[in-house]
């Protein structure tokens, strides 16, 4: 029912010529399918309400029962819910292998494990918390939130959605079976050369770890790919540039800076497995080739890899401290341009993680200036957020805590950045305790505070059921004090001399009692995350329910049911506000006039958001996986035989050709 | 209370709809950066772009190492390279060809520039052979041989990619599936081989010209 909109309301619903744009599909001139006016067969969300609107749109957009149903997905809440669990059992399993580090360090020439084993879990730990972890984790947020948060039903590109899901888990599934089987990558979480190469590393573990990063890299490339068509194209009608949700942006600029980044980190691995495998000398100096190359590749992707952990992070800050601080973000648009310039500016720092490799003078220079000039857009964010909680009325539940606890380690942790990046203090704790206490107050401080806290905020849209905030609260001073007593200290080693990646070291150099706090911190802090576990685990079978909008947030994806139905919204809403669930509290504008038998959806206008197109999206499918299952073997075998990329490529070929063919009952073929 | 109860009080906290737009009569697709599609396939060249870059910033870098250039062997042979480049330039206008009969959806004309654009795919793809036999070093040789076999192999699997992807198209359009949004594909495929064509005439240069040049 459409209802009187005065003209003065500031939030009221635009002109529909101001909302949709009217435009032909086809070429003017050409008579186009595009136009055709839809089957009146066809029943349509105008002609069927409440309920029964409901369950129809259930049964277009849900999941089939069974194993068969559950590999053919691909609803975003589906794959986003299984990303966000794969990734945090990647955190959990990379936290394991930092508390058998720290269990080993606890006390002067100990002898829980020896030095492979050690060299094999700390590049384990790297490993998986860089790659399995810390870029997944922020893209599996925006594979299950961005589409709910721009109001729309499904992410763009669904299958290659799930596909990228398939590739990623088996990518680190393979590691970690090479790990259990004593096959683990033991050089590092970034594998340098000559370490890594034919020469010192023999076997394949070091071919281990750059398959999985040609696993990890090209599922992430395909989400963040989904993720920015996803923003540009299918954002509810009226939600133009300035009213995106400042974590979809988060996310948008995360996306771009992962297109431009993972690139590199693919090209020093693949060059890194030729050099191994095929005999290449691009890293090999006695034929002309370059050690360092490997170094200048793999930080041009390393140094955009922190912001790929941190943007994320940004995002969910946002949104809780608007949500609990009562009120829209201070400086929105400060904030996004903040994140435009952080993204470029990331690509401009990599070369101060080779300050010792002996640089030219003025490299070095350039880097440490463009090291320090990052502060200024991530201290503006800080302000930005600082003003925001000033001027609300914060409310001070669980994820607001964590990131209140946020900006402590986070601050901490850029300050001693800001240390690192002048060249003569680097030179001096390059390689030290000093440096793992500064990125872990980064990484830690900067994407695990604000996850734990975005956790505690859209549990409740996960499951329908509201976390212990009793728990919660334990959680944070658990988490908080473990953390620091765990790093802090590392600071105080790195300075005395103590370097990283030893495996254990004399009593004489006075290192002992220093180790032995960091541990028991690190248990500490690991025992939070138990009881993370527990608190997850019971409220998802036991917890309060939570209704659509516990916390009276004000963005779309509160407008859903808690968990989601599969088409999201019976109706697609139309954006008049930054915040359109504050804006509109008695009722939500909407668009109607879309399939209810066929998934289709809004395609709007990059930046005006009208809408433009009402485009179907696919269905399920099980190519996806068996495309993901055909990679996999193929990149599996070609770490033993180049001859792999030859019998490989027919069954790829086949699953996605399967993938791309139109299924003759869709619609769409009539 | 049960749980029931509280579910459907859950319910109705969601917001009644009000309806202020109707989509009904919008079209179901559309062509060029109006199709989500298109923004796909400028993500993967953006991505697969940023490969390119890289990988010639490393060919660069090691002539900087190394000073003299091509390391221990003749520059290689133009004539292959030189027809693969006029072939690969020519390409161009059947490629225009199919975008504008795909966007003016005629069947017929669409069906024959994707059979030429096939055929040209399948053309050059032989010529690619000749020409790495016609580099006068092997990869595993030296540093020069294997960034330049990277470098022609990175830009093989991209017109292999982009063949096999029209040889499908090019099937599908010769089925009864042959039809509306398909011809809103056939533009982006189109699209693609631009990409194709535009990342290869700066890996020709470098290639075949600079150690000329150097």
């Amino acid at each position: 029912v459409t209802r009187a909109i005065t003209s003065h309301d500031l939030d009221a619903v635009p002109e529909v010529t101001r909302l949709a744009t009217g435009e032909r599909g086809g070429i003017p001139g050409v008579q186009s399918e595009a136009d055709a006016p839809p089957s009146p067969r066809e029943l349509r969300d105008d002609q069927v309400d409440g309920p029964e609107l409901t369950a129809r749109l259930a049964k277009t957009w849900g999941t089939e029962k069974g194993l068969i149903g559950a590999l053919s997905t691909v609803d975003h809440k589906v794959i986003g819910r299984r990303y966000i669990i794969t990734a945090i059992i990647f955190l959990f399993l990379g936290g394991l292998s930092a508390v058998v580090m720290r269990m080993q360090l606890a006390l002067p020439e100990n002898n829980l494990v020896g030095p492979d084993l050690y060299n094999q879990l700390f590049t384990m730990h790297g490993t998986t918390m860089m790659f399995l972890f810390g870029v997944p984790i922020g893209e599996a947020f925006a594979v299950y939130l961005v589409p709910l948060m721009v109001g729309t039903r499904n992410i763009a590109f669904p299958r290659l959605n799930a596909f990228s899901y398939y590739v990623y888990l088996f990518g680190g599934f393979m590691i970690w079976a090479a790990f259990m089987l004593n096959i683990g990558p033991d050089v590092g979480w970034f594998a340098y050369v000559p370490l890594s190469g034919p020469e010192f590393s023999p076997g394949k573990r070091a071919d281990i770890w750059a398959q999985m990063i040609t696993f990890t890299e090209v599922s992430g490339i395909a989400v963040a790919i989904s993720v920015v068509v996803t923003v540009f194209k299918l954002r509810a009608p009226g939600m133009t540039l300035d009213r995106i949700p400042l974590f979809v942006w988060a996310e948008l600029i995360n996306s771009f800076v992962i297109i431009f980044a993972l690139p590199a980190v693919v090209t020093a691995s693949a060059f890194l497995l030729m050099d191994r495998l095929v005999g290449t000398h691009l890293f090999n100096p006695a034929e002309g080739g370059d050690a360092l190359l490997y170094q200048h590749l793999f930080w041009f992707f390393g140094h955009p890899e922190v912001y790929i952990i941190f943007l994320p992070a940004t995002g969910w800050v946002s949104a809780i401290i608007v949500t609990f601080s009562r009120r829209q973000a201070f400086g929105y648009i400060a904030l996004v341009l903040s994140l435009i310039a952080t993204g470029f500016l990331s690509f401009g720092l990599w070369v101060h993680h080779m300050f010792t490799t002996g640089l030219p003078q003025l490299g070095a220079s350039f880097f440490t200036a463009s090291s320090m000039l990052i502060a200024i857009p991530n201290g503006i964010q800080i302000f930005c957020w600082i003003a925001t909680l000033w001027d609300g009325r914060p409310v001070f539940r669980t994820p607001l805590l964590f990131v209140i606890g946020f900006f402590f380690i986070f601050v901490a942790g850029g300050l001693s950045g800001i240390m690192l990046a002048s060249v003569p203090l680097d030179s001096q704790v390059h390689d030290t305790f000093f440096v793992v206490a500064h990125f872990h107050y980064v990484l830690i401080g900067g994407n695990v505070f604000p996850l734990i806290g975005a956790i505690y905020y859209w549990f409740p849209k996960f499951t329908g059921r509201m976390m212990s905030e009793r728990l919660g609260k334990w959680h944070f001073w658990l988490a908080i004090i473990g953390f620091n007593v765990a790093f802090f200290p590392m600071h105080i080693t790195g300075l005395m001399g103590m370097p990283r990646r030893v495996y254990t070291y004399l009593p004489e150099m006075g290192w002992g009692n220093l180790n032995l706090i960091s541990t028991l911190g690190a248990v500490l802090f690991f025992g939070s995350f138990l009881l993370f576990l527990y608190n997850m685990v019971t409220s998802a079978r036991r917890g309060s329910l939570a209704g659509s909008n516990p916390w009276d947030a004000g963005t779309l994806e509160w407008a859903s049911a808690s968990p989601p139905t599969p088409q999201n919204f019976d109706r697609i809403p139309v954006v008049t506000n930054r915040e359109p669930l504050w804006a509109n509290r008695d009722s939500l504008p909407v668009v109607a006039g879309l399939s209810v038998e066929n998934r289709e959806q809004i395609v709007s206008t990059v930046t005006a958001g009208r809408a433009d197109l009402r485009e179907t999206t696919p269905e399920s499918s099980l190519w996806p996986f068996l495309a993901a299952v055909a990679i996999t073997i193929l990149f599996i075998g070609s770490m033993f035989t180049p001859w792999a990329l030859v019998w490989g490529t027919p069954p790829l070929a086949l699953a996605l050709i399967g993938w791309f063919w139109p299924k003759a009952s869709t619609e769409d073929e009539r | 209370m049960t749980e029931v109860s509280v579910r459907s009080r859950s319910k109705e906290n969601l917001l009644p709809h009000r309806i202020v737009l109707n989509a009904r009569s919008m079209p179901a697709y559309a062509y060029g950066n109006r199709s989500p599609i298109w923004w796909g396939t400028v993500g993967f060249a953006a991505a697969e772009g940023m490969g390119f870059a890289l990988a010639i910033g490393a060919y660069f870098y090691l002539v900087f190492i190394n000073g003299n250039w091509p390391l221990s062997a003749p520059p290689p042979d133009l004539f292959w390279s030189g027809i693969f480049t006029i072939v690969m330039l020519a390409s161009a206008w059947p490629n225009t060809l199919a975008k504008r009969n795909g966007e003016r959806e005629d069947l017929t004309r669409s069906r024959r520039d994707l059979v030429i654009m096939s055929i040209v795919g399948i053309v050059l793809l032989g010529i690619r052979i000749m020409e790495f036999s016609a580099l006068h070093v092997r990869w595993d040789q030296n540093a020069y041989g294997s960034i330049v076999w990277v470098l022609l192999g990175l830009h093989t699997l991209h017109l292999l990619t982009d063949l096999g992807d029209t040889i499908v198209l090019t099937v599908l359009m010769f089925t009864r599936h042959g039809y509306g949004k398909r011809f809103s594909d056939v533009g982006d495929n189109a699209f693609y081989w631009y990409f194709v064509i535009a990342s290869w005439l700066p890996i020709y240069l470098i290639i075949y010209w600079f150690p000329r040049w150097w």
